[in-house]
């Protein structure tokens, strides 16, 4: 009895999915679209609303926008799904992540491809230089489609600037200011003047793009997966060293991997920090004394600094469904649309302001200073300058990075700098130990992603 | 001597045992057999590209000297773990099991860690050791003992040594009351008629007869130090500062899931389980002998 039941209600089900089926596509029912990402509460609310306007204004596709952890655990969630056939339609990948999708070429779909086969037009010539170079391929051809893109500059509490008798408006613009002004921080009473988040990002990889120096060989990576490590140069060497020496002197105070230090300014322990643009809404809220934002500190005897800095956060890729699994047309097209309405100049200039990420383009950079936005909102405009920096023509070295595994090699860096900060080796070792490991990962990815 | 009954048939038995061989065979036979699968191959992320590579993935782990690195802080960290967890474990339940008033609060108290999960006490301890915000780490700081688990490797060691072993007390806790409360208490009052104090009375009566429920503790306890413990070592320190706490099981993490690399991971997995089968058949083979049941 219970399994003629069970039985009919099966059949019934089946019945009326099949017949909601033929009406949904009898009536054109959206095409549904996956986006996943990578964004916690609010900016993860504030991409999701970004999806439902969209929805709002077209009745062909509809966007499902679902968080699926931070950037790595969503890496690890589409490559899976895409291994099981059941991959996202556009996935959020950080901006490291960048290699490792373009080498994989049957799962993903380059944007420029993406815009040619669908017929759907987004200027890129506007974007901003250093947003673009990163997302590139080496002719300029547009592999994903940048989103949310941040950089790295420094924050400091003028309040402790003032107790040091330094200069609250004037932030020092090289390292050996840094260094001087940090010493008189300490004479002031301040035990830890000066820390870092992001240990990797900022020490070695912006560092290396405001100085002009190579990173890896092959114009960091982007010439091909044969790319080997550079950073055991004399200036990197130089500048590791002095933040090693510094750690001693009790000027710097490492504060952990990632983004683990980012509550050290503004809980008062540190006077400066060096972090992502994206941390202004922290201090913002959290911080209980007078702040500012700088650009981040050059050597000023290195021949070609300050150059630009480079970016992180993430942008969109468009994915195949799966090994042997393909996607419909109107995929492919909703997918170009929305890539589309992200483009358009004002839900750029929202995103910006909302969120405090770069704006997309140079005009969009303008139109937001013609409202005042940055008068009121006074630092805001430092990531947006400082990417622009050195005339914002990009070189080689501050293009951007291409390097497979470089989640992996990025950790290698921050764990050879903590056995330094700890006694255990000095600066050349550190770069030695750093890039003869980040080499093995890169030899590992040459060989895994061979054509 | 009665020979046992003997059922007909080999359906009957078969049938008997089928979930449980299919809970083996799915849950444990299938993911290892794809384990040492993996661990032959190399291949790219997104399975793209794949080719055998025979014992190449083994090689490489072996040689590894992070690898290396982890197997040492494994043999610290699980040896740490399992002798603190245990030793505070018997102290608490032979206090427990004392006539001593509340009693029975006290054994119920020091039961409910085992239901906190292992990212939830990392974070409680995290709550007492960080230097910035815990209370035992500011006041160490403020005691000028730099006290900073994040950079210095010794310390973060101690800290999620000290964090697994609470987690397992609960559990030792049980099994040694129950072991406690089965020895018989005429041997005791015999001895105490003997004179035995009461120190003497715990080493030649006490433990030896515990010795059953210490041998399955120390094989539990291991184990659990071996693969369980990843939650607490990922909540608070994620293997660092410089890998001073990545453990085996965490390595097979980060290699696997955090940098992608398949092969290595499911070969360090294979290791791990050849490594753990091992301790436990040389557990049973050897130390089981010395145990009085």
């Amino acid at each position: 009895m219970l399994r003629r039941t069970l039985a009919r209600s099966a059949a019934a089900l089946t019945t009326a999915a099949l017949v909601a089926n033929r009406r949904a596509v009898a009536q054109g029912a959206p095409v549904e679209l996956q986006f996943w990402h990578g964004l916690t509460q609010p900016l993860g609310g504030m991409l999701e609303q970004i999806a439902a306007d969209f929805n709002n204004s077209q009745q062909r596709y509809r966007i499902n926008a679902t968080y699926r952890g931070g950037y790595a655990e969503t890496m690890v969630a589409a490559i899976a799904a895409f291994r099981a056939s059941n991959a996202p339609n556009i996935v959020q990948m950080f901006e490291v992540g960048t290699a490792t999708m373009m080498a994989a070429t049957r799962a993903t779909k380059p944007v420029w491809e993406l815009l040619q086969q669908t017929g759907v037009n987004i200027n890129f010539d506007d974007v901003l230089p250093g947003i673009r170079g990163y997302y590139s391929l080496p002719d300029g051809r547009m592999a994903s489609m940048p989103f949310n893109s941040s950089t790295a500059v420094a924050f400091y509490n003028k309040d402790m600037f003032r107790k040091g008798g330094l200069d609250p408006e004037a932030f020092p613009k090289t390292w050996q200011a840094v260094a001087e002004a940090a010493r008189k921080l300490k004479a002031a009473g301040i035990a830890a003047p000066m820390t870092t988040s992001w240990p990797t990002w900022l020490m070695v990889e912006q560092f290396s793009a405001i100085h002009d120096i190579p990173l890896a060989s092959k114009g960091n990576g982007f010439g091909g997966l044969d790319a080997e490590l550079t950073i055991n140069n004399p200036l990197m060497v130089r500048h590791m060293q002095n933040l090693i020496d510094w750690h001693k002197e009790g000027l710097f105070r490492y504060g952990g991997r990632d983004n683990a230090a980012d509550g050290l300014l503004p809980s008062g322990e540190c006077a400066f920090t060096f972090a992502s643009s994206g941390t202004r809404a922290r201090i913002l809220k959290e911080a209980k004394f007078e702040w500012g934002t700088a650009m981040l500190p050059y050597y000023d005897d290195a021949p070609n600094a300050p150059l630009n800095s480079i970016i992180g956060g993430a942008s969109l890729w468009a994915m195949n469904k799966g090994p042997g699994a393909g996607r419909s047309e109107a995929e492919w097209k909703g997918v170009a649309e929305f890539f589309a309405w992200l483009a358009k100049p004002e839900v750029a200039a929202k995103w910006h302001t909302d969120t405090g990420y770069l704006p997309l383009t140079r005009s969009g950079y303008e139109q937001v200073k013609a409202t005042g936005f940055y008068k009121q909102n006074v630092g805001a405009d430092v990531p947006i300058e400082q990417m622009l920096r050195g005339g914002g023509v990009l070189t080689e070295n501050s293009r951007g990075i291409r390097l497979g595994g470089f989640p992996e090699i990025r950790n290698i860096i921050q764990e050879e700098m903590e056995r330094a900060f700890q006694g255990q080796q000095d600066a050349r070792t550190l770069l030695e130990n750093a890039t003869r490991r980040g080499n093995v990962v890169l030899r590992n990815f040459e060989r895994a992603n061979r054509a | 001597m009665r020979k046992g009954i003997i059922f007909k048939g080999k359906l009957l038995p078969l049938i008997l045992m089928l979930p449980q061989l299919a809970i083996t065979g799915i849950f444990f036979f299938w993911p290892a057999g794809q384990a040492i699968w993996s661990s032959l191959l190399r291949e790219d992320a997104f399975g793209l590209n794949r080719d055998f590579v025979g014992l190449e993935n083994f090689a490489e782990v072996l040689a590894d000297p992070t690898w290396r690195e982890a197997a040492q802080n494994t043999a610290v960290f699980a040896l740490s773990v399992a002798v603190l967890a245990l030793s505070a474990a018997l102290l608490l339940a032979v206090q427990a099991d004392k006539a001593i008033r509340g009693s029975g609060l006290y054994k119920t108290l020091l039961i409910w860690p085992y239901a906190v999960a292992p990212a939830i006490a990392a974070v409680l301890w995290l709550f007492l050791f960080h230097p910035q915000i815990g209370l035992i780490g500011r006041a160490l700081n403020a005691a000028q003992i730099a006290w900073d688990y994040r950079l210095n490797g010794g310390q973060a060691m101690l800290l999620v040594i000290i964090a697994s072993a609470w987690k397992q007390v609960s559990y030792n806790f049980i099994f040694f009351l129950a072991g406690l409360q089965s020895i018989p208490r005429a041997v005791l009052e015999a001895a105490s008629i003997d004179g035995a104090r009461p120190v003497r009375r715990f080493w030649t009566i006490i433990f030896p007869l515990l010795s059953p429920t210490s041998f399955f503790l120390l094989t539990v306890n291991l184990v659990y130090a071996f693969f369980d413990t990843f939650g607490v070592i990922h909540a608070l320190t994620q293997g660092g500062p410089a890998k001073a706490t990545e453990t085996l099981i965490y390595k097979v993490y980060v290699d696997g899931v955090e940098n992608l690399n398949l092969g290595a991971s499911a070969a360090q997995s294979v290791i791990l389980m050849i490594i753990v089968i091992a301790m436990t058949a040389v557990q049973f083979r050897f130390i089981e002998r010395k145990v009085h049941y």
